[in-house]
């Protein structure tokens, strides 16, 4: 799968996770993307860090509002019903629990639901920005990223060897080749996607993966 | 007493070695005609409070390029390559502090608190030298109030008693600022005369604000 259908397939499944009126925040990047996949009978509720909830899509050419930026800066728009606050209220409402779920990317995740996503030591140090309170703060962790990295290595580990964003708070994982969920037991493969089999999924894998005995396709 | 000044007048609060808190978020509502003074001016030796440096391209990430800053304390500072590779030099020193932690640490200065515990960076580097606690089984880390001598922030409107609203996504880190800085500076979009503005409608009462400058 090419690296553009295989970023389609990660937002498209991950759109499905959520329940009409969730309040939702995407990571920059491939999370982003899953705005583009919501089914037309679902809609949620998207919180931008900066400062509001109800964003909307990136507005037609020549109509930018300087002042309505997504977290990365960029010109945005706000939805019927939205509301903008300030930084503090933002986030009361990702670390109160009022948020539904978070959509981040990964670096590397673990089996102990451990995620590292923003520094590489020595590399790249952007900062952590918001990821720590969303993880920390969501009720729901999705972890929305490729299987392995662009040199073919595992980033589902046994243990996360980078800085961690936060210990223990992922909930499920959405690669292009398999959905994986956390639970009391262990790292489950409930779905794999479509012409993949289980060994792939496996050999591609280092953590321990739990194989769902209702192992589903997507 | 009139809050209103001119752009000249301001440069008698600004100098070198000042903790600085600028408003803004990736200088969408940072208060730009402020830091032009402080680049034309040639202030340096900063201590700078702000959620992200900015661009490189930026007027905020300009005061980085610039090296008028001795240490940074921000959430994010990756759309300015400038800070990075600085702080590589070991010339610039930058704190890095979870975005939440980071409003709610300048919010506790502001609001006369000793600090807060937050579940934010546990098990993380962040949580480093700090105090941790459990409360009902579940663990914080204790995180301290953050001050400075200057804030700079940018208002949409502002009357001349120095009430403010701030437009859109523009308020970001620039309300909790303006009640943690011993001066608080406001550059506005426009200014009107007291009474003008709905006192329904106040995001920041004029209480906090020490100065105004005019542009226009």
């Amino acid at each position: 799968m090419n690296y553009l259908k295989a970023r389609e397939k990660i937002a498209r499944r991950v759109a499905r996770e959520f329940e009409d009126g969730d309040l939702v925040n995407l990571g920059i990047g491939l999370p982003t993307m899953v705005a583009d996949y919501i089914e037309d009978d679902v809609e949620i509720i998207l919180h931008s860090e900066n400062g509001f909830v109800g964003l909307g899509p990136a507005p037609v050419e020549g109509e930018e509002d300087k002042d309505i930026t997504n977290a990365g800066g960029q010109p945005v728009t706000i939805k019927k019903g939205g509301a903008f606050f300030d930084s503090v209220s933002s986030f009361m409402i990702i670390r109160g629990g009022h948020l539904d779920a978070t959509v981040l990317g990964a670096l590397q995740v673990d089996q102990e639901g451990n995620l590292a996503n923003w520094m590489i030591p020595g590399k790249m140090v952007p900062g952590m920005g918001g990821a720590m309170d969303l993880t920390v703060g969501a009720r729901r962790v999705i972890v929305a990223t490729q299987h392995v990295t662009k040199k073919g290595q595992a980033k589902i580990l046994k243990k996360c060897n980078l800085p961690l964003t936060a210990r223990k708070e992922v909930d499920l994982i959405v690669t292009e080749l398999a959905v994986m969920e956390f639970t009391e037991k262990g790292l489950v493969l409930k779905e794999i996607a479509k012409g993949v089999d289980v060994e792939e999924v496996i050999k591609k894998t280092e953590a321990e993966l739990i194989i769902s005995e209702d192992l589903k396709e997507f | 007493m009139g809050k209103v000044i001119n752009p000249e007048e301001v440069k008698d609060y600004l100098a070198d070695e000042q903790t600085i808190m600028v408003g803004g978020f990736m200088e969408c509502g940072a208060p730009l005609k402020l830091i032009d003074i402080l680049l034309a001016e040639g202030i340096k030796d900063l201590t700078l409070i702000a959620n992200d440096t900015g661009f490189t391209d930026g007027k905020f990430g300009s005061l980085i390029v610039e090296k008028r800053a001795r240490k940074v304390i921000a959430s994010h500072i990756g759309l300015n390559k400038e800070t990075g590779l600085q702080m590589n030099k070991g010339e610039l020193e930058v704190e890095l502090v979870p975005q939440g932690t980071l409003a709610e640490r300048i919010r506790s200065y502001g609001a006369g608190l000793g600090g807060f515990y937050t579940p934010t960076g546990v098990g993380t580097v962040v949580e480093k030298g700090k105090n941790k606690k459990e409360i009902n089984g579940k663990e914080y880390l204790l995180e301290l109030p953050l001050g400075a001598d200057i804030a700079l922030i940018k208002a949409w409107q502002v009357d001349q008693a120095g009430n403010i609203i701030y437009s859109k996504s523009a308020r970001n880190f620039n309300q909790v600022m303006a009640a943690a800085a011993d001066i608080v500076i406001v550059e506005a979009e426009e200014i009107v005369p007291t009474g003008e503005l709905d006192p329904n409608q106040i995001m920041t009462p004029g209480i906090f604000v020490d100065y105004i400058v005019d542009f226009s």
